[in-house]
């Protein structure tokens, strides 16, 4: 495998043994995501609701939750989540190993919902990286086993050669995953929100 | 159509006088405005004395309005168990004074988050209350008192200062003095933390 | 103490140093404490399976017995109330559904009846019977999720199953009705957002005719199960004094023998015309907090049944076309109609000076909205009566000197929904 010192690219194409090892390594790992249900809110009734009998998680290899996130492989993050909440979702995040994905559930963990005022982190994205975003007030649960499939479907597009797939961009001396003026644009409101400031 | 004032504002007025400051109906419920130095005084009486008995505090809050020449009202939603009534008592505190009265944990400890709460969110201050932090924002949390009406929806900062203030490692947020409740666990917080906390609530 | 070894652990934190590492604390502890004096600081959640959202208690342990614990909340504050200043009455009911997220619907029509009663309107007969049934079915919801959580805390997995299952019955209810299941936001001033559609009563009469079967497996799995007695009987015991000094509400002050019931003592929507009963615990433990759950449950099947017998023919809304919004058909085509629904949803209704409160037994407590006007169509506060932030105020006076597993179950009958007790 030629990788490009400067830029980290692959450079040459993947062959038959790598891809055979790809998909044996991709297989494994979508078909066992074991979830780190950070459920907050509302989403997480109807995540529970999605691994209870009748949306039934277990069929995709994800009903064991894993509540300790050194066991775990994907974050959902069902809810909404408030800035008193941000450190600790950044904790458990920064204690998963790798590798691991995360998947926003809901519109609050996704761009702060309804809720555009100021306790919200206005999308987890300004906090850790995400990998799918199930949009919905809730999602209904096949909303969520959709974002489930959408994820292993990007599982099993990744390489386990390629040296930058997992390289994670850490948090900064000040506790910022992105940069400031990333995180105000991300936040910005948009739509129904610009015009609801104003009070009577 | 209006609806007549409860019987016990009547002898509220009888027995406090002056401190009574006013009474009204709105919606059916009845509402008492009292003096705000004599609140523990009433709100005793109104629990203990055997015609009142308004032994339940459903519900403590206060109140903002748009109108900013308005004082802050503080709000004492009070049932009687036994003689299934209710009462609103009310307080208001003057903006330019010291938003200050004394706490009601002694009578009811159902008081005790609730006037937690109504720190936090409006800055007024029980004399009394046995710890007194804020409740629903973090400890040291800075932007101000959320509920108070010059306070913008979105806050005062920045939506990246508030996500730095939110994420720096500051562990006095997550632990108060008060909580670590053993002298021996004192000791095992960082130097720098201790005298931090030593600061005392809110801010 | 003397003698002891010392060990120095080093706390990574979230941030990073120059050359990209973790930064480090100290935290140096002393490895041989002597016995009978170690006290032991633990931390619970706020990401834990068995907190019920993301509460947080900081618990003193000697040994397995809790000393002390500390309820942090506020981790899932959301700013309702300052959210509701900004909103019309009408926009303010999609907020109540993510409120108290279990029993949307109860929610709803708390919020309803107190903008009723500031404005002043009376509302149609089948709407009141209509937001019994809602009130009700939330109440049945709420006590589902309630049941199979506490029991996959203590440790019945198969309880949780069997109550979601019943759970998603009841959804596909919600859902032909309102069209979600979850944040249903039913109620608008004045009625509802929507009539019951056809062959739905009959749906619902025969749910009502089948699920008492599904409580009596798990009351015959849980009521007699020495492995339930021994976690919940005299665990958790709050004595009738101490409940009304606390400010309970809902099952956890029946649990305690203090018949206070909204519907039965405020009676609102008619309630003092339908045959039921409350609930009332003698000790006030964890099993007493059960007992009265499963009970209610079975209450409101009654009173759904009830209330589907009665419900009346006519409209749902009030006529009122400042309040209502008129058919969408007549909107289209009759100027009057339209200039009604134009104001409606631009400017909202407005509401008299003054205030109101009103308050619905919801399943964990008296459930009550305050509001308090200027003459605006945007209240000036909005002031939710949280019954599971004030209920767990107490959760420190039942756990101190029991277990740590014990503080478990005391949380998981407290049946706190963190969004209703951070707002």
């Amino acid at each position: 495998m030629d990788v490009s010192p400067q830029t980290g690219v692959i450079t040459n194409s993947p062959n038959w043994v790598t891809t055979r090892i790809d998909a044996l390594v991709n297989w494994s790992r979508a078909n066992s995501l074991w979830p780190m249900p950070f459920g907050t809110a509302c989403c997480a009734i109807e995540f529970m609701a999605t691994a209870a009998s009748r949306y039934d998680l277990a069929r995709f290899g994800m009903e064991r939750m894993a509540y300790s996130p050194r066991q775990s492989d994907v974050l959902i993050c069902a809810g909404r989540l408030p800035f008193k909440l941000a450190p600790v979702i950044r904790k458990i995040w920064d204690q998963m190993l790798q590798p691991k994905w995360c998947i926003s559930m809901g519109a609050c963990a996704s761009t702060g919902g309804i809720f555009d005022n100021y306790a919200m982190v206005q999308g987890i994205d300004t906090i850790i990286p995400v990998d799918v975003y199930v949009p919905g007030c809730p999602p209904r649960p096949e909303g969520l086993l959709h974002g489930i499939l959408m994820l292993q479907q990007k599982i099993k597009g990744e390489s386990v050669f390629d040296p930058m797939l997992r390289v994670e961009k850490l948090a900064t001396q000040n506790g910022m995953f992105l940069e400031p003026a990333s995180v105000d644009e991300l936040s910005e409101p948009f739509g129904n929100s610009v015009a609801q400031t104003r009070s009577a | 159509m209006s609806t007549p004032l409860s019987p016990s504002v009547a002898a509220l007025r009888a027995r406090f006088g002056a401190a009574v400051v006013r009474a009204e109906v709105s919606c059916g419920d009845t509402i008492v405005y009292v003096a705000p130095g004599s609140i523990h005084e009433v709100l005793a009486w109104l629990k203990d004395e055997p015609a009142e008995r308004y032994d339940y505090l459903t519900d403590l809050t206060a109140v903002e309005y748009r109108d900013r020449e308005r004082p802050l009202e503080l709000v004492y939603q009070l049932w009687s168990i036994g003689r299934k009534v209710a009462l609103r008592v009310k307080a208001e505190l003057p903006k330019d004074g010291a938003l200050e009265v004394g706490t009601v944990t002694d009578l009811w400890r159902g008081a005790d988050w609730m006037e937690r709460e109504v720190w936090d969110m409006f800055g007024i201050r029980f004399a009394g209350h046995p710890d007194l932090r804020r409740i629903l924002m973090w400890e040291n949390y800075s932007e101000g008192h959320p509920l108070r009406k010059d306070f913008p929806l979105r806050g005062r900062f920045s939506r990246s200062e508030q996500t730095h203030r939110a994420l720096s490692d500051a562990l006095e947020k997550h632990y108060s003095l008060d909580e670590l409740s053993t002298d021996e666990a004192a000791r095992y917080l960082p130097e720098g933390m201790r005298e931090r906390l030593a600061g005392g609530p809110g801010a | 103490m003397s003698g002891a070894r010392t060990v120095t652990y080093e706390l990574g934190t979230t941030t990073v140093d120059a050359s990209g590492q973790p930064t480090r604390t100290p935290l140096i502890v002393d490895a041989e404490p002597q016995a009978g004096t170690d006290h032991m600081l633990v931390n619970i959640g706020p990401q834990h399976p068995a907190t019920h959202g993301v509460l947080r208690l900081v618990v003193e342990l000697e040994g397995e017995v809790v000393v002390k614990v500390i309820p942090h909340v506020g981790y899932l504050h959301s700013g309702f109330e300052k959210l509701g200043e900004y909103r019309t009455y009408n926009q303010i009911i999609p907020l109540t559904d993510r409120n108290d997220y279990l029993a949307a619907m109860s929610n709803n029509v708390g919020l309803a009846l107190a903008a009723e009663k500031l404005m002043g309107i009376e509302v149609t007969e089948r709407c009141r019977v209509l937001r019994v049934i809602a009130c009700e079915m939330a109440r049945i919801t709420s006590h589902l999720v309630w049941a199979g959580t506490t029991a996959i805390d203590i440790g019945a997995f198969t309880v949780f199953l069997w109550m979601f299952q019943e759970r998603e019955r009841v959804n596909n209810l919600i859902e032909a009705w309102t069209g979600a299941r979850l944040t249903t936001s039913l109620t608008r001033v004045g009625g509802l957002m929507a009539d019951i559609p056809d062959g739905w009563a009959a749906e619902l009469r025969g749910w009502c005719e089948r699920f008492p079967k599904t409580l009596d497996e798990v009351e015959a799995m849980l009521s007699n199960n020495g492995i339930w007695l021994g976690r919940n009987v005299d665990i958790g015991i709050l004595s009738a004094e101490d409940a009304i000094s606390f400010s309970l509400s809902g099952p956890m002050i029946r649990a305690s023998g203090v018949p206070y019931d909204v519907r039965k003592d405020r009676p609102y929507l008619g309630y003092e015309t339908y045959d039921f009963e409350v609930p009332i615990g003698e000790k006030g433990d964890c099993y007493d907090r059960y007992l009265v759950r499963m009970d209610e449950m079975r209450q409101s099947t009654r009173i759904l049944l009830q209330a589907l017998d009665r419900l009346p023919d006519g409209p749902i809304n009030v006529a009122d076309p400042r309040v209502s919004l008129p058919p969408k058909s007549r909107a289209m085509s009759d100027m009057e109609a339209m200039i009604f629904h134009f104001k409606q949803v631009m400017e909202g209704i407005a509401a008299p000076v003054g205030e109101a409160y009103a308050a619905v037994e919801g399943p964990r407590g008296e459930l009550g909205y305050y509001f308090v006007s200027d003459g605006t169509a945007k209240p000036v506060r909005w002031r939710i009566r949280p019954p599971a932030f004030i209920n767990l105020a107490a959760l420190p006076k039942m756990a101190e000197g029991h277990l740590l597993s014990d503080l478990i179950a005391i949380n998981a009958s407290v049946d706190i929904v963190m969004g209703e007790v951070d707002r």
